[in-house]
């Protein structure tokens, strides 16, 4: 299969036979998906170090030479650094001598990376530029003759950016990071990061107890947004007649739920009827937080775009962010939260960006709840008896669709999925 | 040195800090027995009108950046948290406990105390431990009306960077 980046050796030959999918296909996902380590391990070969860009930074972040990021791909920790020449360099956070995890805050500016172990010292590209006593003490140790610097540097990645956006990937001939976004999410992208400098506002970090996938799928499933959301619905921002859509790009991957704030609240009383969650009679006593500035060249006043396998893009009507997803597991990740405007932005617009911010992240209004419930499921999975996720929503329909009221885009995630990892 | 700026130690009558200080100390202990015993209502009644308030990360705060894990302009801000948090909001239930410590008074000029503090948070969900859900520093900047003091500005810079699935209650 040539999406799919092999090693020499095949990792785990018959775990396909060993995680059967159920007969039902696309409408069931069955519990191991999410649970298991074997597919994780796979998922991390695969995927994170397979044929994938992945997120790894905003160029807002390092903006000078020197400045540098610590950050990673799936699991693995990286450092993103801007060079002396500007050029943006990602290298594995692992001394190429004993694997020490050398660059330890968050952020910073250098001139060169030393590892504190033995002190061997690295370039902003990665490059192994000095060992100390190479020559050994007095005539004796040191290293061999045919020891040489340049074989012995950090793994070096792929670095592909877009608008002020940073991703890398281990395979060393991804195609262009447009080919990978595709036609598809390429507009949505593009209206977040359209050449206005970012000027980012501060972060959240918070782990969920879950598979690193639901994510995903939480956001390929519009369903749960007017049911879960009590907020949203009973302040108006989402209601089930708004025009939406749910976009899945041409191979399955990568999503945007979008959809257009309406005017007035129009919820009709059988989809009041429908929705638990509507709490009629809640008023805002400071609805700011609902305010929407246009401001984009796009129709949509929220798009969530989910990048494979590492991103999201949070345009929420003007609250900006990106999340990376760093798993550590089946049953665990980290989700990284960067909120950022613009440089341009007036004082009130922060402010604006910042009162909005409220809805997200791991105190947000949709934030906590997506987090709460993603643990929910994780549990029921992990505790209970083997099962499948019941995927009937919208029959056995695949792709973009314009109704809220499916699941067809968590489908397409797992035809892509079942491909890449052989089961 | 201090995290935030406008909350610098200056030099104080030592009879008159320590009258503060006790008086903080009730507010603080006032303060985390609603949170604790669930009385979200009455969160907004501890600020003035015109409150600032914001729970960050000090990784935030030591890069002057100003985004709010919580951020609330105002006294409609507050009350929106507080509904949102009662009527709206899907959570497991849990317990809290909020523990205060080191309270320093820092300033008091122009009616305006300044005053940091040292805070825990304790959660404990349904069958699982107890956890130490956050430790962080209160930066408060405290006003007298109607003989009682109430918060103008709280700043909740947490330690804990790493957050555990998430926050519900304000801190």
């Amino acid at each position: 299969m040539q999406q799919t980046a092999r090693n020499a050796v095949e990792l785990d030959p018959d775990l396909a036979e060993r995680h059967v999918w159920p007969d039902e296909g696309l409408n069931r996902i069955p519990d191991w998906v999410y649970t298991s380590d074997a597919i994780y391990a796979r998922e991390v070969e695969r995927i994170f170090h397979g044929r994938t860009w992945n997120y790894v930074a905003l160029e807002a972040e390092i903006p000078a030479a020197g400045d540098f990021k610590r950050s990673f791909v799936g699991p693995t920790p990286v450092v993103v650094a801007r060079g002396a020449d500007g050029a943006v360099h990602v290298f594995e956070n692992r001394c190429a001598h004993r694997g020490a995890e050398f660059c330890r805050p968050y952020r910073g500016n250098a001139r060169e990376f030393v590892c504190p172990y033995h002190q061997w010292t690295y370039d902003l590209a990665g490059r192994l530029i000095g060992v100390p006593f190479r020559r050994g003490l007095k005539g004796e140790g040191g290293m061999p003759a045919s020891f040489r610097l340049e074989e012995h540097g950090v793994r070096r990645l792929s670095v592909a950016t877009r608008g002020g956006v940073v991703f890398a990937s281990f395979a060393a001939d991804m195609e262009p990071l447009e080919d990978y976004l595709g036609p598809d999410m390429l507009p949505d992208f593009d209206a977040v990061f359209a050449g206005r400098k970012l000027k980012v506002l501060g972060y959240y970090r918070n782990t969920v107890p879950a598979n690193w996938k639901m994510y995903h799928e939480n956001l390929k499933d519009p369903y749960h947004a007017t049911l879960l959301h009590s907020y949203l619905v009973s302040f108006g921002l989402l209601v089930a007649g708004n025009r939406s859509a749910m976009i899945v790009d041409r191979g399955g991957r990568h999503g945007t739920m979008a959809s257009a704030k309406s005017d007035e609240i129009r919820l009709d009383k059988a989809s009041q009827g429908e929705m638990r969650a509507f709490h009629a009679g809640l008023t805002l006593a400071d609805p700011r937080i609902m305010d929407y500035v246009r401001e984009f060249d796009s129709p949509w006043s929220v798009t969530m775009q989910t990048i494979w396998p590492t991103m999201i893009v949070q345009r929420e009507l003007n609250t900006l962010g990106t999340r990376q997803i760093v798993p550590h597991g089946p049953n665990l990740f980290t989700m990284i939260w960067t909120m950022f405007g613009y440089e341009d932005d007036s004082e009130e617009m922060t402010r604006h960006r910042l009162r909005q911010g409220n809805l997200m992240g791991p105190a947000g209004f949709l934030g906590l709840e997506d987090n709460e419930a993603m643990k929910f499921v994780q549990d029921g999975l992990r505790k209970s008896r083997e099962g499948a996720a019941v995927l009937e929503l919208g029959g056995v329909a695949e792709g973009t669709s314009e109704t809220l009221i499916t699941e067809a885009a968590i489908r397409s995630l797992y035809r892509h999925w079942r491909e890449v990892m052989g089961v | 040195m201090s995290m935030l700026p406008g909350f610098e130690a200056q030099p104080l009558d030592r009879n008159a800090a320590r009258a503060l200080r006790l008086e903080i100390e009730e507010f603080h202990a006032d303060y985390c027995a609603a949170l604790d015993e669930g009385r979200i209502a009455d969160w907004p009644t501890f600020f003035a009108d015109d409150a600032i308030y914001r729970i960050t990360a000090r990784e935030n705060a030591e890069a002057a950046l100003r985004v709010g894990l919580v951020y609330c302009e105002g006294m409609g801000m507050l009350r929106d948290r507080a509904l949102a948090i009662a009527r709206t909001e899907m959570f497991a239930p849990r317990y809290l406990q909020h523990h205060v410590n080191n309270v320093r008074v820092l300033s008091a000029a122009d009616g305006v105390v300044a005053a940091q503090a040292n805070y825990l948070v304790l959660q404990t969900l349904v069958d699982e431990p107890t956890t130490l859900h956050q430790a962080g520093r209160y930066y408060d900047r405290f006003v007298r009306e109607r003989g009682r003091l109430l918060l103008r500005e709280r700043h909740c810079v947490y330690d804990t960077l790493l957050i555990d699935n998430s926050l519900v209650m304000p801190v």
